[in-house]
């Protein structure tokens, strides 16, 4: 097996999966209604746990570091999150825009790393992907419910946030080193398979919701070569504030 | 702990009585046995137990208290060296709860999962759970999100009660 391309792999979904838990996070106590501020708190609990366990595969077999190491002490070039997950949540439209757009694309990762030929990880898969339904489930009837059954502002609104996600969307599938690796050894399917399902998966659910899918974008990469937005440092100067005081303690 | 020096052996079943007494602490009418959360017991010597266990979730903050809790009680049978592991080789399902186990979800006031196919999971099922207080089929869901990783929130038009569900996973 070859490790790099594991790691590789590892670091860009949990980096994304740590890094949108610290957005969803951001809801709890503010949410606009009591059911979305606990889905967001809870979404982002799974997402948090799903980072974990990858950072713990990593670590088991890839060599690297334990996974509070991995998530706290890594500078901001060392991060491999896309920066779709580290812009700030703005306005409610386009927190579910992202959650949408972010957890199709986890939906098809997860499903398709089933298959994996690294079997801890196919087994993470399997668990996570059943919880990826009800991630899938939320983010898609809020589209619909505020794309098509709102009214004029909630269209207009949830058409912009999606028109302005997109090409940050498409950066989730910037293609990595080990792009070739990871494929012909099973570990993935690769960037650009997952890319096109993940198309097809968002089109598919966005039918129902009158919204229209931006045509001819460029994306924005970077995030997964260590270029990412200004709003990731401050980001991680929170999230790592507490583990910085005492890097030792026990909880 | 007599009849067992007794005895001389002991067996995987000694360990899963022991474990009947280790409590899901956000739902303790039901115990980590029956939630199916322990995966595997190997009983090498009387006093070498290995113990496999699988969260329900993955992000599930209880699975450390539990891994805890279930290491004490293998300890209380007087064994020396116990260990437990935490993976997902045989990721959890809600069918891996047992029968008694959905009894004591009810108990918790709690609308046990159905049996599903795993992998053709249709969250439609979750529109008409059964209420755990007066078994009416005529109920919505809610919210897919409640307040813990695995329930859910519905509303029963029969009784007219709120209810948790435990979700299908």
């Amino acid at each position: 097996m070859n490790s790099q391309a594991l790691a590789e792999l590892c670091y860009r979904m949990a980096d994304d999966e740590l890094i949108l838990a610290h957005r969803h996070s951001e809801w709890t106590g503010l949410g606009p209604l009591l059911e979305e501020d606990i889905a967001f708190s809870s979404i982002a609990q799974d997402k948090l746990g799903h980072a974990q366990a990858l950072y713990n595969i990593m670590h088991e077999l890839c060599g690297e570091p334990d996974a509070d190491t991995a998530a706290f002490t890594r500078e901001e070039s060392a991060m491999r999150c896309s920066q779709f997950v580290e812009l700030p949540n703005g306005e409610y439209d386009f927190s579910l825009v992202r959650h949408f757009l972010f957890d199709a694309a986890e939906y098809i990762r997860w499903t398709a790393l089933v298959q994996s030929s690294v079997e801890p990880l196919a087994n993470l898969a399997r668990k996570i992907h059943g919880e990826l339904k009800y991630h899938l489930y939320h983010a898609q009837t809020w589209m619909v419910q505020l794309g098509a059954n709102g009214n004029e502002e909630s269209h207009l609104r949830m058409q912009s946030a999606l028109n302005s996600a997109w090409p940050y969307a498409l950066g989730m599938f910037e293609l990595g080193v080990h792009e070739d690796a990871l494929i012909t050894e099973g570990i993935s399917i690769g960037e650009k398979v997952t890319e096109e399902r993940w198309l097809e998966l968002v089109t598919e659910l966005l039918q129902p919701s009158s919204l229209t899918i931006p045509n001819g974008v460029e994306p924005l990469n970077g995030g997964r070569k260590g270029y990412h937005t200004e709003h990731l440092q401050p980001l991680l100067d929170e999230m790592t504030e507490v583990y910085r005081v005492d890097p030792s303690a026990e909880w | 702990m007599w009849i067992l020096q007794q005895s001389g052996e002991m067996n995987a079943q000694d360990i899963y009585t022991a474990l009947h007494a280790v409590r899901d602490p956000e739902i303790p009418t039901i115990s980590v046995v029956d939630m199916g959360i322990i995966t595997n017991v190997i009983v090498r010597t009387d006093d070498d137990v290995h113990v496999t266990m699988t969260p329900t979730f993955v992000g599930c903050p209880a699975i450390d208290y539990m891994r805890r809790d279930v290491e004490a009680a293998v300890k209380g049978l007087g064994v020396a060296n116990v260990t437990v592991d935490v993976t997902f080789d045989s990721p959890w399902t809600t069918n891996r709860i047992t029968e008694a186990g959905k009894k004591a979800l009810l108990q918790h006031g709690l609308a046990p999962p159905e049996h599903f196919d795993t992998l053709t999971l249709n969250l439609e099922v979750l529109n008409n759970v059964a209420c755990p207080f007066c078994g009416s089929h005529n109920t919505d869901l809610k919210s897919p999100f409640g307040p813990t990783l695995c329930r859910s929130l519905h509303y029963c038009n029969a009784c007219r009660q709120a209810f948790e569900g435990f979700k299908p996973v």
